[in-house]
């Protein structure tokens, strides 16, 4: 079990330090411009103006940090709940047994 | 990869949307169905769409010096087949286009194509040849995701050169140009993506291991101790 948490730790680091070292390296020179945005700026430099307005826009920089905050939330507690119902699934027979005994 | 709202053509637009919408009319029957004959498999199609709704929700920096979102197509696209994926990836970017003003309605069809069609595809293309390469699962899930984010952002650069090539240089021009934009950006993002699959499927292959059984992701039990 012990090489499998440094496995599982090596990864998490990695993950870490793939995000986290364009940060240190840029300096924070870098402004980080979102993708999509950059290609709607360079297909707008082109002259191309937008023919449809979105439906809803959040308000603000904030409120749509927040919009975004919620859909990682939403996915998150789905995730979570859906990986301890499976892991709390496959513990259940173990402790079932042992309350067995216990029990009154 | 989001084209932001009013960004294509309309005939682009148009266009992108009856290519998308039998993958995504497929995809919803291929649920539908998967959840009738197997209603165990329903916990595993929330943790396949919960793990692209988390994963396109944010936004990482990256060593081009802007960021840019990974996609999470690849888990789902490598669990079920990639036509599950066709609707649940539709579902988020619907959301997005809703409610965040991230892609838009119009640009529905060429979003979906990208995220829900190609990137699942690619993945699960990648998946297969990797374990017909004698390639373990883990290893397949790494490609799986790694390659199904990248060719969601390919597919975007494609369909933006194509909308608006470029005045001199024409479409491989603009090829060039979008591919700036998104690609590079993208590769470490994908590597990383491929990497939270691993732990992903590391849990998934302990906590749900009759599942991925069934589903033909892992060997039965006892020719997998042997092995």
């Amino acid at each position: 079990m012990t090489r499998r948490r440094l496995v599982t730790a090596l990864l998490v680091l990695a993950v870490l330090a793939l995000v986290t070292l364009p940060l240190a390296l840029g300096g924070g020179e870098a402004g980080y411009a979102g993708t999509d945005g950059q290609a709607t700026a360079a297909i707008e430099e082109s002259g191309y103006t937008p023919w449809f307005e979105s439906v809803f826009s959040p308000s603000s920089a904030e409120v749509e940090s927040g919009l975004f905050a919620l859909q990682a939330a939403i996915g998150g507690g789905v995730l979570g709940y859906v990986l301890g119902r499976l892991r709390g699934r496959r513990a259940a027979p173990r402790d079932a047994g042992r309350t067995e005994d216990a029990g009154p | 990869m989001h084209i932001a709202e009013g960004f294509l053509p309309a005939p682009h637009a148009i266009g992108w949307t009856v290519a998308a919408a039998p993958f995504v009319v497929h995809g919803a029957r291929a649920v539908v169905r998967e959840v009738r004959e197997h209603p165990e498999s329903t916990l595993l199609l929330g943790a396949a769409g919960a793990f692209t709704f988390v994963l396109s929700a944010i936004k990482l920096p990256s060593v081009t010096g802007s960021s840019s979102h990974p996609t999470g197509t690849g888990a789902g696209a490598v669990l079920f087949r990639p036509p599950v994926m066709a609707l649940l990836g539709t579902v988020v970017l619907l959301f997005q286009a809703l409610l965040l003003a991230h892609g838009g309605l119009t640009t529905l069809g060429a979003n979906a194509f990208a995220f829900a069609v190609v990137g699942p595809w690619a993945g699960y293309g990648a998946y297969r040849l990797a374990r017909a390469l004698g390639a373990g699962l883990l290893p397949g899930v790494f490609v799986a995701l790694a390659l199904a984010d990248l060719a969601t952002y390919v597919t975007t650069s494609l369909q933006l050169a194509l909308a608006f090539p470029d005045a001199s240089s024409g479409f491989a021009g603009a090829v060039v140009k979008f591919l700036g934009v998104f690609a590079l950006t993208q590769v470490p993002l994908a590597l990383a993506e491929g990497l939270l699959g691993v732990l992903l499927f590391r849990v998934l292959t302990t906590s749900a291991r009759p599942e991925l059984e069934r589903l033909g992701l892992l060997a039965p039990e006892p020719a997998e101790e042997r092995g």
